[in-house]
């Protein structure tokens, strides 16, 4: 049924459909709208489910490590700093091999403090062994939910889905969600691979020394390839079953003829769009390369996408969290993809651009100009798009001045505020 | 999953013990139909008091629900010596996930439980000091506030033993440490510190909360069955000395942990929803030299010179504990039997 709803009260809707059996809430901005909701929703009894209000996101995790050894379908969903708090379950629970299914609100890391957007927290937690889906509208949104318990239970995989906070969550769209008979017919219940029963007692989490760590750690490695096998699988399924594409590896969009091709994660891949169908009707060839599928990362479904096309000159990678002493993540995965044995990708120039960090809009002219820049080789391998390079400039200036120059950060806020 | 069947051992005893006693007054260990939860073959040090308080709290527990338990334990000592795979000494569903997580884990598997329609099946959180009182405070807390059905039991080693012995937020004043060394003018442990768990667990107002130790192991089985007569958040708080942190002799350990009762330092009792319904009386009040003489985490009290100021500190903990708690009457109710068929929280919690 097609209605016009927030993107977070799309999900949670959806998640209901899903039939979870333990819900953990702790509330962050700009996840909060989810878990209330399906708190409401179980209050009421319109969902059957255990819901506990924890005191902390690591707790959340952990309860949801508890339910899912336990035989039952876990849901939580979390942003930001709480993704960092709860970061040590976050780990065990890809370690454990226990399924449940996780949502992320997008939202930057402080210090400095700040609630909107970016994909710093979980950019942070690529390697704990989560499954990461990232939802570029709020329809996929809602149906990266569905998939993402098929595929974590199919796997004994965590599946983390995210969505840009605000930007999604906070957004009103026409999402056509699905009925409680689609999903039903689509999510088997939950038969896990290994579960706490007293009848037939196992002990779970036990100590791996040097003698099988190796080994064991391999079989997440294998989970992980077996996962490029799974999502498509299930897209394929869910296209067929649903009636409209979502989830998958990747996005292809307006590349076959194109030799400039933008890869961003996410919701920015909507505007990058839009500027490559402008620039198009000025005869730039640009194409964009959406990345839904971050970890484990498809590298020879975008190697098949890119690969040996000897057109193809240009990729500008749109970061939305900057990795400080390094550049940006989805960059450094992207060019050990395309690498050769001879190095690097043959007769591609890849550039970095750090974009919208921190709520920080990625507006259409933005990218237009960004692109033109590319395409006319005056762009930086390495830049931040749309930086007040002034402020920056003052505050280096005053750094080297005065020892004792104070907190960067607030000597920023007073430089813009003076300004005007 | 192979099991592991008892064996009595009684080699050279003239012990006849109580399978001498009728059927129904012997402890749940004599019964030769108990559960062997935590199996033989663990890699627990000599004399080892941890080892012997789960053993005995969870054959309480099995015999409670009649087998339908599943375990959550914290990282520690417990952990690490009952799982060197591919052998287990569990011989219940267990489950070890965090350091930190323990009460929040068998949250989530009461949760679960409870989803699924079987509330038949109990839950019991476990881990020693360091991972109750310290890293595991907020989980815990939650856990109780929110009443979720999970019997706690902290294993109280007084210390980091896992890690080589370093101060936790239990470890008594002016005891030595590896990060409280016998040095300088207050050697060990600082006056004034730490956490007393019990009591905090009963300012929750959570349905039943209970110390022992294992030095009165009857106890022990009755608190741990007493505690699965009611639903909702339970605590049992046990002393269980370690021989290696503590420095005494692995062939002390129950004598360490009587001393530590009989001289008022460690209370015994019960609370149900917030108030002290028992307490255990001293049979036979010693000073508090006569415990602390027996571990050489103290010896620093002793030699060169006695710190007689230190010890008169301690004493008067001691003497607190005993007027707190009544230790010292002997006009005690009659004690509840637990009943084999658990029974809601008392209402208005």
């Amino acid at each position: 049924m097609r209605k016009q709803i927030e993107g977070s009260r799309a999900v949670a809707e959806t998640v209901a459909l899903c039939r979870p059996q333990v819900i953990c809430a702790y509330p962050i901005t700009p996840q909060t709208h989810i878990v209330e909701a399906l708190g409401a929703m179980v209050k009421k009894g319109e969902l059957n489910a255990e819901f506990l209000n924890v005191e902390s996101e690591f707790a959340a995790m952990s309860v949801a490590i508890g339910a899912s050894a336990a035989g039952a379908r876990a849901y939580t969903a979390t942003a930001s700093q709480g993704l960092l708090y709860m970061s040590e379950a976050v780990y065990n629970a890809a370690g454990l091999g226990l399924p449940s299914v996780m949502t992320v609100a997008n939202r930057t890391i402080g210090a400095p403090i700040n609630i909107w957007n970016d994909h710093s927290d979980a950019m942070s937690q690529r390697d704990a062994g989560w499954i990461q889906l990232y939802a570029e509208t709020n329809q996929e949104a809602a149906d990266l939910q569905i998939q993402a318990f098929r595929i974590a239970e199919e796997l004994s995989s965590p599946v983390m889905v995210c969505m840009d906070g605000f930007l999604l969550t906070h957004a009103s769209e026409r999402v056509d969600l699905p009925t409680q008979a689609q999903v039903d017919a689509f999510l088997p219940p939950y038969e896990p691979r290994q579960v706490l029963d007293p009848h037939d007692p196992v002990s779970i989490g036990a100590m791996v020394g040097p003698e099988a760590f190796t080994e064991v750690r391999y079989l997440a490695f294998e989970r992980m390839r077996q996962a490029l096998e799974v999502i498509p699988a299930v897209e394929a399924d869910f296209g067929a079953q649903f009636g409209r594409g979502s989830g998958g590896l990747l996005k292809l969009y307006r590349t076959d003829d194109a030799d400039l091709i933008v890869v961003a994660l996410g919701s920015v891949l909507g505007p990058v769009k839009d500027a490559i169908d402008e620039l198009r009707d000025g005869g730039v060839k640009a194409g964009a390369l959406g990345i839904t599928t971050f970890r484990p990362f498809p590298a020879e479904a975008v190697r098949v996408a890119l690969g040996d096309d000897s057109r193809l000159r240009r990729l500008v990678v749109l970061e939305r969290s900057l990795a400080p002493g390094a550049g940006g993540v989805v960059t450094g995965d992207l060019r050990a993809a395309l690498a050769t044995g001879d190095g690097g990708p043959p007769n591609t120039i890849i550039h970095t651009v750090i974009a919208g960090l921190g709520g920080r809009p990625v507006t259409r002219d933005s990218l237009r100009h960004m692109i033109t820049s590319a395409e006319q080789g005056v762009l930086p391998e390495f830049s931040f798009l749309d930086l007040d390079r002034h402020l920056v400039d003052g505050e280096l200036t005053r750094i080297r001045a005065t020892r004792r120059s104070g907190p960067s950060a607030e000597n920023i806020l007073r430089h813009l505020a003076g300004r005007t | 999953m192979p099991y592991q069947r008892i064996k009595f051992y009684q080699t050279g005893s003239f012990a006849a013990g109580n399978r001498l006693l009728p059927e129904d007054l012997r402890s749940v260990q004599a019964a030769r139909t108990r559960s062997n939860t935590l199996t033989c073959g663990h890699r627990a040090c000599q004399g080892c008091g941890e080892a012997l308080g789960a053993r005995y709290a969870l054959d309480a527990v099995m015999r409670a629900t009649k087998g339908k338990l599943i375990a959550v334990n914290a990282t520690g000592c417990l952990e690490v010596f009952s799982t060197p795979f591919p052998e287990t000494s569990w011989q219940v569903a267990w489950l070890h996930s965090l350091f930190g997580n323990a009460p929040a884990v068998a949250s989530g598997v009461a949760a679960a439980l409870k989803a699924m329609g079987r509330t038949d099946i109990r839950v019991v959180g476990q881990g020693g000091d360091g991972g109750t009182v310290d890293i595991g405070m907020a989980c815990l807390s939650g856990m109780f506030e929110r009443n979720d059905d999970v019997l706690y039991i902290c294993y109280d080693n007084q210390a980091y033993m896992n890690t080589g012995v370093q101060r936790s937020g239990a470890t008594p004043p002016a005891a030595r440490t590896a990060t409280t060394p016998a040095v300088g003018q207050e050697p060990g442990n600082t006056f004034g510190q730490g956490k007393n768990v019990p009591l905090i667990a009963m300012a929750h107002e959570i349905p039943y909360v209970a110390t022992a130790t294992v030095a009165d192991l009857r106890d022990l089985e009755y608190k741990a069955a007493r505690a699965m007569d009611f639903h909702g958040a339970r605590y049992l708080h046990i002393l269980v000395p370690c021989p290696l942190g503590w420095g005494s002799s692995p062939a002390d350990t129950i004598k360490v942990a009587r001393l530590a009762t009989e001289s008022g330092l460690f209370p015994v009792f019960e609370a149900e929803a917030g108030e002290v319904v028992s307490a255990t009386p001293i049979r036979r009040r010693v000073p508090v030299t006569d415990y602390l003489r027996l571990q050489a985490r103290y010896a620093h009290l002793f030699r060169p010179g006695e710190r007689t100021d230190v010890i008169a500190r301690i004493q008067a903990s001691a003497d607190r504990n005993v007027s707190r708690f009544g230790l010292l009457h002997d006009h005690h109710p009659e004690r509840k039997q637990p009943s084999l068929n658990a029974r809601t929280s008392p209402e208005g919690r």
